[in-house]
C-alpha cells in the first residue's frame, strides 16, 4: 500500500529533527509545484513529506540594514507583488514572474526553485548575479553557502539529509546597480527555459560599468556565473563591442546538451544573445533611476 | 434552395444549450461516470518501439488477490489464435485488434500489450509489474526515408505493396501506392516558362484534444452491455467492439459522454473493447483512463509526410502543370490518409495537366488517426508553398495568381467529379478586399497567404423530434457535438417550426434511442444531421397542419403553417404550435417527427488565410502578429460557431507549422509526451484570429450549408511557412518552423 507520511513542523528545530531521524526517504515540501509532479508514478514508495511552510520566517521577506532576508517558501505571487523588492532586484522579480502560470506562482517559491536545482531554473541565475547566500540549518548548527556553490549537479544541491534551506540572504546592491533576467522559450509563457541569462551591472555617473555579474542557465548541468562575460562589460560604456564580447563569453562558457527543447548550437548562440540583451536592459534600468 | 431568404433564427448568435453545464462543471465527460462495484483497468505498455514479445506470462498477476481480470490479444475471439486455427477470423479486424493489444510483436513505444483490472487504480497499476514479459528488441524504423530504404527492418512480414504496376513479390514497409492523373503532365511542363520544384516535409503531430480517452463499461450477459465514452461516433464504437468481440450490435449500447475535443482523434477505439473484456471476466463495471502521456504515445496522431512538388507556369500566370509525389507515415499499421492527401493536393487549381503519386508507409510510431481534413494539410502545404514561390518568381501577387488559376464550377478534379458551385474565387476576392491584405507589411514581418480545399461529406443521419403537450420539444439526434452543433440543430428546427430555439432541447441520444448515425467527422454534422433535423421538423409541420385541419374540420391542404402558427385558409382561425400540442390528445395523440436520411450533395469548402509573422533574427523565434481566416460556409447557421471553427482550425494549423512535433530518440522513445514539451500554441502566443465568413450557398442543403469544420486547418501551414520565408528571406521546406531550425537557416545565410 501507499505509505506517505506528512508532517508540517512549526519550528526549525522540529523540522531538522524530523529530517535527521527519518527512516524513510524524505521530501521537503515548499510550494510543491515540482515535488508533486515528481512524486507521481512513485506512489508505491514509502516516504516522508515535510512541509516547511508553517515554520516562522519561511514565507517572509524582511530588510535588515544591509540585506534582504528572503524566506525560501514565500510564494512567487507574493514575492513579485512586493514593490520594495521590485525596485531593488527587478531582474530577480522578473525571473520569479516567469515561473509557470499565475496559478503555479501562487504556490511556487524561490527556495523551491533553488533546491529543485533544475539546470533551467529561472531564479537561480538572477540569485547568482545578486550574490545570494544560502542560509542552511542542520542538526549541528548553521552554515552559509554562496548560491553558486550551493548547486552541485542536475537536480542536486549540497544540502545534507538533516539540513534545510532556511533563508536566502541578498546583499543590498551598491548605488547605480541594476539587474535583469531573460530566458528563451519558443512560446510566450508556461514553458521551461531553453537558455537563460541574468546580468547585474553597476555604472558610474559617466555611464562606465564599474562592476558586473553575469550568470547563465539551461546551458550546463547547473546555472553558472560567467566571470569572463562580466569582465567584458567592466570598464566599458556597454557599447556594442562590449555587449558582443560579453555575448561571446557566455556562449563560450555554455556547455549545453541537445534535447527536445533545443540543440547545442542553438542554446550556445542564444545564451549569448540573451546576455547581451539582459546587460542592455540592466544598464537602461540604472539610467531610469 | 436558398436564394436571399429572410431567416428568423438562422444566422443569429444564440446561447449554446450545452454551454452553461460546461462552464459550471456540471457536464459529464468520459472520466466522470463511476458505478457501484466498479473496478479499474490499467494497461501494460511497451517500453520499446519495435520488438518481438518472446514471453508473456500473466500467471503471477492472476494470482494476486487484488486482480480481478486480465486481458490480452487472445481475448479477441474475432482474430485470436483459435479463430485463425478455425478459419473464422474477421480479416478486417486484425490490425485494429493488434493495435489495441499487441499480438506477439510491439510496433511503437507505448503499444498496449496487456490489461489488468483490479480493485483500485493503484492496485491495477501495481499489478502490471507482476506480468512477466520479455522482448527481443528490434531496430526501430522512424522515418519515411528509413522505412523505404533497402536496409530497413520490415514491420509486417506479410505486407505487400498494393497498387504497383507489377504485383509486389516481397514484403515492404510501403503498404500502398496510388496514382492520379489528368491531361499530359510532360506536355504541361514543356509549355511552362517557369518551373518550381521542391521537397517538403511535415512532422508527426497530435490533435491535442484536452480530454484524454476514458471509458466506463458494464458487461451484461442478459441484456445490452453498456459502454460510456467520449467519442465522435458512438455507433462506430458499437460496431468496432461488436466485431472485435463477436457480439451483435443489439448486445451493446454505447453512450456518448460530453467530449473534450476530438478533431478526428476520437473516431476509433482503444480502451473500450479492453474494458469490456475485463468487465465480462470480472463481472464488474470497469473504468479505464489514459494519461496524457498515453494519449501522445499511443492514440492516433497525424501522419508525418514528405512531398515532392513540381509546378510550372507561363509568364502570364497560367499554371500549365502540377506534379506531386507524396509519402505519408501510417504509423505502425497501414492506413494513412494518403488517399485524400493525393485527391486534395491540387484541387484549388483549374489546371489541364496533373500527376499525383502517393505512398502509404508504415513506421514504428502509433497508428495515425484522422485529424481535421486528414491528409490535406500535409499535401496542400507543399503545393501552396510551391505555388507561392512560383507566383513570386513570375512577379505576380499571390491572390491574382490564384484567381487566374482558381478552381470553379465545372473544374474537372483529378479524383473524378467536376466541381459544382464553389466559393474559392469569392474567398480570394474577400481576401483581396480584407483590411489585413490591404495593410502595409510592418518592418521585420513576413506575410504569407495560402488557400485550402476539403471535400466534406454527407452520409447517414437519423433524427426524431418529440413535441411536448406545452409546445416545447426535444430534438433527439445521434451526432456527438464537438463544435456547437446542438445549437445549430436547435436553430434549424426552430426556423422550420417557428418557435424559439430555446424551446427545443437537442440531445445526443445513445445507440439504443435513435437509429444509426455516421460519426461526427468529415464536416458532416451541420450539413447532414442538419438536413435530417429539417426533414423531421417538416414532418412535424405536416402533422401540425393535419391536426389543425382536424380541429377546424377542414382538409390539411386548407391549412397553412407559417412562423409557428397554423392558419385556416377558409377563414380567420389561427392556432399556434403550442395550441395544437395542447390539444394533441383529442386529435390523435402526441406529435413526433422523424427523419432517416443518407445525405448527398455535401458542398466543398474552400478557405484562404493570411498570416503576418515577425521573426527575431538573433534567436529564430517567431511571433504571429496578425492572422485572417476567410472561408466559405455556404450559409452560417450560427456565425459564432462557424468563426470558432475557422479560428480553431487556424490555431491548430499555426501550431503544426510553428512548434508542434513528436520528438523521438534514436531508439524510438517519444521524448515529449506532454503539453510542456509538445508545444501547442497558447492563447498568449496568438493575435485575435480575424474570421471572415463567405457564403456561397450549397444548393443541396435546405439552408445552403457547407461543412466548415476541417478546411480551416489546411491553409495555415503554408500561410505561416510563407510568412516565415518572407521574414527571413530564405525558402522554408520543413515544418515545424521551430526556433533552432529557423536560426540555422538565418546563420547559414550569413
Amino acid at each position: 500500500m501507499v505509505a506517505l507520511t506528512y508532517h508540517a513542523p512549526e519550528s526549525l528545530e522540529e523540522a531538522v529533527q524530523l529530517l535527521s531521524t527519518a527512516r524513510q526517504p524524505v521530501k521537503v515540501l515548499s510550494g510543491g509545484t515540482d515535488l508533486i509532479i515528481q512524486m507521481q508514478g512513485l506512489i508505491q514508495d514509502e516516504r516522508l513529506v515535510v512541509d516547511v511552510k508553517k515554520i516562522p520566517g519561511m514565507r517572509a521577506a524582511d530588510w535588515t540594514e544591509d540585506h534582504l532576508i528572503l524566506g525560501p517558501s514565500m510564494s512567487c505571487a507574493q514575492f513579485t507583488k512586493r514593490q520594495d523588492i521590485q525596485t531593488v532586484f527587478p531582474g530577480l522579480v522578473e525571473a520569479a514572474y516567469l515561473i509557470g502560470s499565475t496559478q503555479v506562482q501562487g504556490r511556487a517559491s524561490i527556495g523551491g526553485n533553488l533546491c529543485n536545482a533544475s539546470p533551467a531554473a529561472d531564479t537561480i541565475p538572477a540569485l547568482m548575479v545578486n550574490r545570494a547566500v544560502c542560509l542552511i540549518q542542520g542538526l549541528n548548527g548553521t552554515r552559509r553557502v554562496n548560491v553558486e556553490d550551493f548547486l552541485i549537479g542536475v537536480g542536486k544541491q549540497c544540502l545534507a539529509s538533516d539540513e534545510l534551506l532556511v533563508g536566502i540572504e541578498l546583499p543590498k546592491p551598491t548605488a547605480r546597480t541594476m539587474d535583469a533576467y531573460l530566458r528563451f522559450i519558443p512560446r510566450t509563457e508556461m514553458d521551461i527555459a531553453v537558455a537563460g541569462a541574468a546580468v547585474s551591472v553597476t555604472l558610474d555617473d559617466d555611464g562606465v560599468c564599474t562592476d558586473a555579474r553575469v550568470a547563465i542557465g539551461a546551458v550546463s548541468p547547473t546555472a553558472i556565473l560567467v566571470p569572463s562575460a562580466a569582465e567584458a562589460l567592466i570598464g566599458t560604456r556597454l557599447d556594442d563591442d562590449a555587449l558582443l564580447a560579453a555575448a561571446a563569453a557566455s556562449s563560450q562558457a555554455a556547455n549545453p546538451i541537445s534535447d527536445r527543447r533545443g540543440t547545442v548550437e542553438f542554446r550556445r548562440h542564444v545564451v549569448g544573445v540573451l546576455t547581451k540583451r539582459a546587460a542592455k536592459i540592466a544598464a537602461d534600468r540604472v539610467g531610469e533611476v | 434552395m436558398s436564394e436571399a431568404r429572410e431567416f428568423k433564427h438562422i444566422g443569429q448568435r444564440t446561447i449554446r444549450p450545452d454551454g452553461f453545464d460546461k462552464v459550471t462543471g456540471k457536464a459529464n465527460y468520459g472520466a466522470d461516470l463511476s458505478l457501484p462495484g466498479m473496478i479499474w483497468g490499467a494497461i501494460l505498455r511497451s517500453p520499446h518501439a519495435h520488438a518481438n514479445i518472446t514471453k508473456l506470462d500473466v500467471s503471477r498477476a492472476e494470482a494476486n488477490p487484488d486482480v480481478l481480470a486480465i486481458a490480452t490479444f487472445e481475448d479477441f475471439p474475432s482474430v485470436n489464435a483459435a479463430a485463425q486455427r478455425d478459419g473464422t477470423q474477421r480479416d478486417g479486424m486484425m490490425d485494429t485488434a493488434c493495435n489495441i493489444l499487441a499480438n506477439q510483436k510491439v510496433l511503437y513505444h507505448g503499444h498496449a500489450v496487456a490489461a489488468i483490472a483490479a480493485r483500485s487504480e493503484a492496485a491495477a497499476i501495481a499489478a502490471l509489474d507482476l506480468i512477466d514479459i520479455e522482448y527481443e528488441v528490434l531496430r526501430p524504423v522512424l522515418s519515411i526515408d528509413d522505412a523505404i530504404s533497402a536496409q530497413a527492418p520490415i514491420l509486417h512480414e506479410t505486407m505487400m505493396t498494393q497498387g504497383l504496376a507489377e504485383p509486389a513479390t516481397k514484403a515492404s514497409n510501403i503498404s500502398a501506392r496510388m496514382e492520379l492523373k489528368k491531361g499530359d503532365i510532360e506536355a504541361g511542363f514543356a509549355a511552362a516558362d517557369v518551373i518550381v520544384e521542391r521537397a517538403y516535409d511535415t512532422p508527426t503531430v497530435h490533435q491535442g484534444y484536452i480530454e484524454p480517452h476514458a471509458t466506463t463499461v458494464v458487461f451484461n450477459e442478459n441484456g445490452p452491455s453498456m459502454i460510456w465514452c467520449p467519442t465522435q461516433g458512438h455507433f462506430d464504437v458499437r460496431a468496432r467492439v461488436a466485431q472485435l468481440l463477436n457480439l451483435e450490435l443489439g448486445q451493446i449500447k454505447v453512450v456518448a459522454s460530453e467530449i473534450g475535443g476530438g478533431f478526428g482523434g476520437k473516431t476509433t477505439v482503444y480502451l473500450e473493447p479492453v474494458a469490456l473484456i475485463l468487465s465480462r471476466k470480472s463481472g464488474r463495471p470497469v473504468k479505464m483512463e489514459m494519461s496524457r502521456g498515453d494519449v501522445f504515445r499511443a492514440s492516433g496522431p497525424a501522419s508525418a509526410s514528405q512531398s515532392l512538388i513540381k509546378v510550372g507556369a507561363k509568364m502570364d500566370g497560367t499554371i500549365t502543370a502540377m506534379q506531386a509525389t507524396l509519402h505519408y507515415e501510417a504509423g505502425a499499421f497501414q492506413g494513412s490518409p494518403m488517399g485524400p492527401g493525393c485527391m486534395t493536393v491540387f484541387t484549388p487549381y483549374d489546371v489541364e495537366n496533373l500527376y499525383v503519386e502517393g505512398f502509404d508507409v508504415v513506421v514504428n510510431k502509433p497508428k495515425v488517426a484522422a485529424y481535421r481534413a486528414p491528409g490535406a494539410p500535409q499535401s496542400e502545404f507543399a503545393a501552396e508553398m510551391a505555388v507561392n514561390e512560383l507566383a513570386k518568381k513570375i512577379g505576380m501577387d499571390p491572390i491574382e495568381f490564384r484567381l487566374k488559376n482558381a478552381a470553379k464550377e465545372g473544374t474537372q478534379t483529378i479524383y473524378g467529379p467536376k466541381l459544382k458551385v464553389v466559393g474559392l474565387e469569392a474567398c480570394l476576392e474577400a481576401a483581396k478586399a480584407s483590411p489585413h491584405y490591404n495593410a502595409p507589411i510592418p518592418e521585420n514581418v513576413g506575410r504569407g497567404l495560402a488557400a485550402g480545399f476539403w471535400f466534406n461529406i454527407g452520409g447517414q443521419s437519423s433524427v426524431i423530434i418529440n413535441l411536448n403537450p406545452d409546445g416545447t420539444g426535444t430534438i433527439i439526434e445521434g451526432s456527438p457535438d464537438i463544435g456547437g452543433s446542438r445549437a445549430s440543430m436547435q436553430m434549424m428546427a426552430a426556423e422550420i417550426l417557428g418557435v424559439a430555439p430555446s424551446s427545443l432541447n437537442p440531445i445526443v441520444a445513445d445507440t439504443e434511442h435513435v437509429a444509426y448515425n455516421q460519426t461526427t467527422g468529415g464536416s458532416r454534422t451541420t450539413f447532414a444531421t442538419g438536413m435530417a433535423v429539417v426533414e423531421a421538423a417538416e414532418d412535424i409541420v405536416e402533422q401540425l397542419k393535419a391536426r389543425a385541419a382536424a380541429m377546424w374540420n377542414v382538409t390539411a391542404e386548407q391549412v397553412d403553417f407559417k412562423d409557428g402558427v397554423a392558419h385556416n385558409l377558409t377563414g380567420e382561425d389561427q392556432l399556434t404550435l403550442a395550441d395544437i400540442c395542447a390539444s394533441a390528445e383529442k386529435t390523435g395523440g402526441q406529435i413526433s417527427g422523424r427523419a432517416n436520411i443518407n445525405a448527398r450533395g455535401a458542398g466543398p469548402s474552400f478557405a484562404v488565410h493570411i498570416c503576418d509573422i515577425k521573426v527575431d533574427k538573433e534567436t529564430g523565434k517567431t511571433d504571429v502578429v496578425r492572422y485572417t481566416a476567410i472561408q466559405d460556409a455556404g450559409k452560417a447557421i450560427h456565425p459564432s460557431y462557424v468563426e470558432g471553427q475557422f479560428q480553431g482550425g487556424a490555431v491548430q494549423g499555426i501550431g503544426w507549422a510553428l512548434n508542434e512535433e513528436y520528438v523521438y530518440s534514436k531508439d524510438g522513445i517519444m521524448e515529449n509526451a506532454g503539453f510542456l514539451d509538445y508545444r501547442i500554441p497558447l492563447a498568449s502566443d496568438l493575435p485575435e484570429i480575424e474570421a471572415i465568413i463567405v457564403e456561397v450557398p450549397n444548393s443541396f442543403h435546405p439552408f445552403g450549408v457547407r461543412g466548415v469544420g476541417e478546411t480551416g486547418i489546411i491553409p495555415p501551414l503554408a500561410a505561416v511557412g510563407t510568412a516565415v520565408a518572407e521574414a527571413i528571406g530564405q525558402p522554408i521546406s520543413s515544418l515545424p518552423c521551430s526556433p533552432p531550425k529557423i536560426l540555422k537557416l538565418l546563420m547559414s545565410a550569413q
